[in-house]
């Protein structure tokens, strides 16, 4: 089963940065242990582009496709077996990260 | 009640989460299983009628939902479909009935925990628990919870989604999970158990002893797996409590007997013995420090209550000190009210009546709420204020025997 591991952070309140080292070794135990399928940090909000091209002519707007306190930071794609080791390690990457982490199985 | 419509209701009441369970744990799909259950009884009512009542009742029932969950998987034709059926026919071996009892006791606390997910949101939890190991319909968790039937359905159909698409296990937890869990667990226990004691609606009979019975069981399954949890030795011993003063409380016309006109020599005097040894189990364990929690002081409070001969003799001031303490631990309107009924004996009814009515706002739709008020106006001479209190508790309450004692009260005013 695949699992989309959302990391959440808050523009308000945002967690600490210096979470990089904890995170790769978090990582390298990942991968030893066979969940770890992908993972990537995400620049800011101010970084994305919306594309619309429903209508006539695509328009291209700036900034992410909804404004909100919280936003996406980072994703995890994580491969487990079910639901509670998913879920026991996403209580260990929220504190590895500092930031709330969302999971969510893919279809 | 005729024969076969009686032995209906008791394989129901004793076989269902058996059905759900086993099937569950089979074919690993809760709709599957809960389909099939609710099919094999549907069955049942007709051919029980034709052919009699089987020998063995919950057997049939689990054999002939065997059967109507293959067909469905057989109908269905899932990608997977091959897989299973070869899981299937290596499954229909018979188990040697010790090994099917062991593992049906860890099926049903597989299925509790399944259901108590701590990812699923509470009111599911509650709602799902009563559905798939109380057997409740989802009407009568609906009315017990006073939402639609529609808006009930659609939760519990959310939370078996949810338990499908996000892969939550059908799993008994490991001793690891426990902590997490059990306070989500011993909370839909204890509403499993209010709504066998106070049943609502006009259709069931005022006391749900399948329901009480089972909330107990399944408690004491959970106490098994956490002997060393105060909170859960705690449950364990409000309800038995609670469930010895049963067959006082109802009158043999159906009315509700409140606690200063019981029989007390009605109570079941094992339940309270064995209510109040687990009662001083935790007494001794606050004594070495460890802090109670609030299923341990409700319990206490009912220790006290049964351990009186007589109401005349019962400890209100210990009463009041244990719910002093409750209110630190829980804040909640409804502890405030049961403290305001100690406070009347203590100091009367006016100085209750006063703590009562601070409560307005965030009872007003709560039937206890102006029962309790009605008693003490009437209690105070008000006739007139308690006549409209009793009215409006009248109309609010969910359950036969306490609407017909709230009537007889009301219709006793001068």
């Amino acid at each position: 089963m695949r699992y989309l591991v959302s990391v959440i952070d808050d523009k308000s309140n945002p967690g600490s940065t210096d979470r990089q080292l904890a995170i790769s070794a978090f990582n390298e135990r990942l991968i030893a242990e066979g969940y770890w399928v992908f993972a990537g940090g995400l620049a800011d909000t101010d970084a994305a582009t919306v594309v619309d091209n429903r209508g006539e002519q695509a328009v291209f707007s700036d900034g992410p496709f909804v404004e909100s306190k919280e936003y996406l930071a980072g994703v995890w794609v994580w491969e487990a077996p079910d639901l509670d080791v998913a879920l026991r390690l996403a209580t260990e990457a929220s504190k590895v990260c500092d930031r709330k982490i969302e999971v969510r199985p893919f279809l | 009640m005729n024969g076969v419509e009686e032995a209906i209701t008791r394989a129901h009441h004793e076989g269902w989460a058996r059905v759900v369970a086993t099937l569950t744990r089979r074919f690993g799909d809760l709709d599957i299983a809960e389909e099939a259950a609710a099919e094999a009884f549907a069955i049942a009512v007709e051919r029980w009628r034709v052919d009699g009542v089987p020998p063995n009742p919950g057997a049939w029932l689990t054999t002939t939902a065997n059967r109507k969950a293959i067909d469905r998987i057989r109908r269905e034709n899932k990608r997977d479909g091959k897989h299973k059926e070869a899981r299937l026919v290596y499954d229909d071996s018979v188990e040697p009935p010790g090994a099917i009892d062991g593992a049906i006791e860890d099926d049903r606390l597989r299925l509790i925990f399944t259901c108590c997910h701590p990812a699923l949101a509470m009111q599911s939890r509650v709602a799902l628990t009563l559905r798939m190991v109380g057997g409740l319909t989802v009407p009568e968790i609906a009315r017990a919870f006073l939402v639609q039937g529609p808006t009930m359905e659609q939760r519990i159909t959310r939370a078996k989604a949810k338990i499908k698409a996000a892969r939550i296990p059908y799993r008994v937890p490991t001793a690891d999970d426990l902590p997490a869990r059990v306070s989500g667990v011993l909370a839909v226990l204890f509403v499993v158990f209010n709504e066998g004691y106070l049943a609502s609606g006009p259709d069931t009979d005022p006391v749900r002893h399948d329901l009480t019975a089972e909330a107990i069981r399944l408690t004491r399954l959970t106490r098994a797996l956490m002997p060393d949890d105060g909170e859960v030795t705690g449950l364990l011993a409000l309800m038995l409590l609670t469930e010895a003063r049963r067959t006082a409380r109802v009158s043999a016309s159906g009315e509700l007997v409140a606690l200063d006109e019981q029989d007390r020599g009605a109570w079941d005097a094992a339940l309270i013995a064995e209510g109040h040894q687990l009662v001083r189990q935790r007494l001794a364990a606050a004594a070495a420090g460890a802090a109670p929690g609030r299923y341990q002081i409700l319990a206490a409070i009912n220790a006290v209550h049964t351990c009186a001969r007589d109401i005349r003799d019962t400890d209100w001031s210990q009463i009041l000190a244990l719910y002093d303490q409750l209110v630190q631990l829980d804040p909640s309107p409804i502890i405030a009210l049961n403290r305001a009924i100690a406070v009347a004996e203590l100091d009367g009814p006016e100085v209750a009546l006063a703590s009562v009515d601070r409560l307005e706002h965030r009872l007003a739709g709560y039937h206890a709420y102006h029962a309790t008020r009605a008693d003490l106006l009437r209690r105070l001479g008000r006739g007139q204020e308690s006549r409209a209190a009793y009215d409006r508790a009248i109309d609010l309450a969910g359950n036969t025997a306490e609407t017909a004692y709230l009537t007889r009260r009301r219709d006793q005013l001068r």
